[in-house]
């Protein structure tokens, strides 16, 4: 069907073949997935009959989930359900049940075939196939093509890795949904835009993929769109993020206005040769790109869709909102190297905005009670120290970052879903209504869920950046990296906001210490609460806790592994416990140039005594961090949530968000609602297009009807009163010229 | 002569103008019309001492076309009257769409 019509690039000459042929199947696979699964979803979906004992059985369920509004609502084993969701096992459960994961898993193994040929081929060069023209208009000219390279055969392996293990976790979690052959396609239609999202050789390309993938978050966080929370939730993700694809696009015009491409090797040609290190220009299309970027992964100020996309099924969060889609900026930014190298203001803007957001979402994270929210506020904590390594041109890191954070935030995420999952399906045997999510009604799950308590203690350990554990590695590379840029680099010289470059970088230093340290107080809050002390559930309910079926609990080992060792991707030169900077050579060849550039030519580093203390300094922060969260925290003291007592002082105010969705409602929402209802509804459309145009328009045409009828009376009278009149006008016209 | 013929000729067909546009019955209207009409012979009369033959004939063209036009107007107020029993021009506004 897509044959390549020619290969471009030497290496690829040389690297053609094989399973690297075979590339454009990587991204069908899922979209075959999805035409399966979402042909099957449109078959009706009930299968059980009347005589089944659950039907009775559905109806003792009502509405009354307390904080319904935020709730995910897992499916728990057995047909049965509540109002919302009335449950149901799909009849073609089974098949999907294969081809879901299956098209995932083989679109995994095909990326693994070419990243061993990549390897193998020992090239540098970017491996293009281009398939067809989509476009052709003046002198704009898009290829449909498909780029491998280091970068995004890195991404290429996380999203189809990660990805299968998150779809064979959903296989167990959604199985008894009714809605499942459309959730599988849905979750296969992510994955197609994602790959292709990361997969395009321009950037065109690449923003159909972050369109696609921002549909699907959309599709996925209202899956349950019979609660009306979950269908704003949904809406309010897509219109945030309009406001940042606003940004892409205008760079996207900048870019083919000044630089006539849109192709990343093209344009990485012509900007290199013209554009000047600072430029005006290259300045602006840096912050629009990165105005894209804060949208899509969740930056201040468009973060606030996040936390709100909890609301989709918890396999989702783990996906979508947390290890794949929402790193989509940060590959943007990798991507787009050879533009930030360019605008030492514009990298400023991504530190700064990085740290900031890491600060800010971990304090929210402090106070959070649902475990789900927790762990939203920790995803848009790390993507802002993501964002402070691409920011800061250390290309490596932030994408190690990116790496090891999909590991363990996956982790997390379907760890809490399998304490979700094992929630719901207590308090659904006791027909008790109380919030599934909430950790004060949780507690002690650690006896009832061995396996998950330890997998999630892995991943906190992880994020929290305790070695030997895989964020260990990728933050402290992050923070040495910025520590470093702040000595000698091209954002060092330059000025933010007339603040000093590098006074900029070490404050933005001192905040990621200060965000670490409440990623683990926040992080092992969440464990405390959750695993340890008395069980708060209740005392029926107690009995009907226990650990997920295997099929859920295998891909958590799985990512428990990979939260273990995953720092040894890339091993900093001070710690040989193995092959140093693996991921640092191996990405050399996309932007190892522009990090040089950044670093005006030198191989960044400190001395091994300066390093030993920061390290020491970061895991000694970690750990304080743990033991005060420990020492403090009393679980025992905690009571269900029907019985708490609202939170005061600041407190409530970190409980609230910082009333930041307050703030934005009413200084954007409800003035643009007011602005459409009164101006441009009841002004311009009902009055003036309504009013003046087309009622207008037929007054004055009645009019002049009017007037003309007036005219014919009828009466001989008249008509001699006017002939006569006119007569005498000629006449007199004629004597008196 | 010919001038004071003239003037005469003019106040006759000023009357019947007035008479035609003031009055309101059908049958008087229909009379000023036939001063108008013998205003005009009577300026061709006076044209025809001066210019010659040609005025004295178009007279004849007038009183032969005035004739049919007495016969066939009288007949149509008839026909009115009997329809609207009236001649009153004020009641009668069929032309008005």
């Amino acid at each position: 069907m897509l044959l390549p019509l020619a290969q471009e690039s030497h290496a690829a000459a040389a690297a053609g073949g094989g399973a690297m042929e075979w590339l454009w199947l990587v991204p069908l696979l899922p979209l075959l997935g999805f035409v399966v699964n979402g042909l099957l979803s449109l078959t009706s979906a009930v299968t059980l009959g009347p005589s089944d004992p659950s039907a009775a059985h559905g109806a003792g369920h009502g509405t009354g989930h307390e904080a319904a509004a935020h709730s995910d609502h897992p499916p728990s084993g057995g047909a049965h359900g509540d109002d919302h969701h009335p449950v149901a096992r799909h009849r073609w459960a089974g098949l999907v049940s294969f081809v879901g994961p299956a098209v995932l898993l083989l679109s995994f193994l095909l990326s693994v075939a070419i990243w061993l040929q990549y390897r193998a081929s020992g090239a540098h060069d970017p491996f293009v196939q281009r398939y067809f023209t989509w476009m052709l208009t003046g002198t704009l000219g898009i290829e449909a093509a498909l780029m491998i390279d280091q970068l995004s055969l890195i991404m290429l392996l996380v999203v189809t890795g990660v990805g299968t293990l998150i779809h064979v976790f959903s296989v167990g979690y959604m199985r008894d949904d009714p809605g499942y052959p459309r959730y599988f396609a849905y979750l296969n239609l992510f994955v197609f835009f994602m790959l292709l999202l990361v997969l395009g050789a321009n950037y065109p390309l690449l923003f159909v993929g972050w369109e696609g993938v921002g549909l699907c978050s959309y599709l996925l966080i209202g899956f349950w769109f019979s609660e009306k929370a979950n269908a704003d939730a949904g809406k309010k993700a897509f219109i945030v993020n309009r406001i940042g694809d606003f940004g892409f696009l205008v760079a996207m015009f900048l870019l083919f206005a000044n630089y006539g491409s849109l192709d990343f090797q093209v344009l990485e040609a012509s900007v290199g040769s013209q554009a000047v290190l600072g430029g005006a220009l290259v300045t602006t299309i840096c912050l629009f790109l990165f105005l894209g970027c804060t949208g899509k992964s969740a930056q201040i100020p468009l973060y606030t869709w996040l936390p709100d996309a909890m609301a989709g099924p918890t396999p989702v969060s783990a996906l979508i909102h947390a290890a794949t889609m929402v790193t989509a900026g940060v590959y943007l930014i990798a991507r787009s190297h050879f533009l930030f190298a360019l605008a030492p203001v514009a990298s400023l803007t991504v530190v700064v905005i990085g740290a900031l957001t890491a600060v800010f979402a971990a304090t929210i994270g402090l106070k959070q009670w649902d475990i789900k929210k927790v762990l939203a506020y920790s995803t848009v904590s790390q993507l802002g120290y993501m964002f402070v390594g691409v920011g800061a041109g250390a290309y490596t890191a932030g994408v190690f970052h990116l790496v090891t954070h999909a590991f363990f935030k996956a982790l997390l995420f379907l760890g809490s879903g399998s304490v979700i999952f094992a929630m719901h399906r207590a308090y659904h045997a006791t027909h008790s209504h109380e919030d599934a999510q909430d950790m004060r009604n949780m507690g002690g799950l650690r006896k009832y869920m061995p396996w998950t308590w330890a997998l999630m203690w892995i991943a906190t350990l992880a994020i929290a950046g305790v070695p030997p554990f895989a964020g260990f590695f990728s933050k402290d590379e992050i923070l040495a990296s910025v520590f470093m840029r702040a000595q000698e680099s091209t954002l060092a010289d330059a000025r933010w906001l007339g603040i000093p470059g590098d006074i900029v970088l070490y404050s933005c230093y001192v905040l990621g210490l200060a965000a670490a340290l409440m990623t683990a107080i926040y992080m092992t809050r969440m464990m405390i609460y959750t695993f340890h002390g008395p069980n708060r559930t209740g005392e029926t309910e107690r009995s009907h806790l226990a650990e997920a079926p295997w099929v859920m609990t295998a891909p958590l080992v799985v990512l428990g592994v990979a939260s273990a060792v995953g720092g040894w991707l890339n091993l900093p030169k001070f710690l040989p416990l193995g092959p140093t900077e693996t991921l640092h050579h191996w990405l050399e060849p996309v932007n190892g140039g522009s990090a040089l550039d950044i670093t005006k030519g030198s191989e960044p580093a400190l001395a091994h005594s300066v390093e030993y203390t920061m390290v020491g300094a970061a895991v000694a922060i970690a750990i304080f961090g743990i033991l005060f969260a420990w020492r403090r925290l009393r679980p025992e003291r905690l009571v269900p949530k029907a019985e708490a007592r609202p939170e005061e002082g600041f407190e409530r105010v970190l409980a609230n968000k910082y009333y930041v969705d307050e703030l934005y409602d009413r200084t954007v929402v409800r003035p643009t609602y007011a602005t459409s209802r009164n101006l441009l509804w009841r002004g311009i459309d009902v009055g003036l297009i309504d009013g003046l145009m087309v009622n207008g328009s037929a007054w004055v045409a009645r009019g002049a009807g009017w007037l003309g009828s007036a005219l014919q009376t009828g009466r001989t009278g008249t008509y001699a009163w006017v002939l006569v009149l006119g007569v005498l006008a000629v006449v007199g016209a004629v004597t008196l010229r | 002569m010919l001038a004071e013929s003239l003037f005469f000729s003019a106040v006759l067909f000023v009357i019947g103008v007035v008479g035609v546009l003031t009055r309101r019955n059908a049958i008087i209207i229909f009379m000023c019309v036939e001063l108008m009409l013998n205003a005009v012979n009577l300026a061709f009369i006076a044209f025809a001492q001066v210019h010659g033959i040609a005025g004295q004939v178009f007279v004849f063209f007038v009183m032969t076309v005035a004739a049919a036009e007495a016969a066939v107007g009288l007949a149509i107020i008839i026909a009115l009257f009997r329809h609207k029993q009236t001649v009153n021009l004020d009641n009668i506004n069929l032309l008005k769409g």
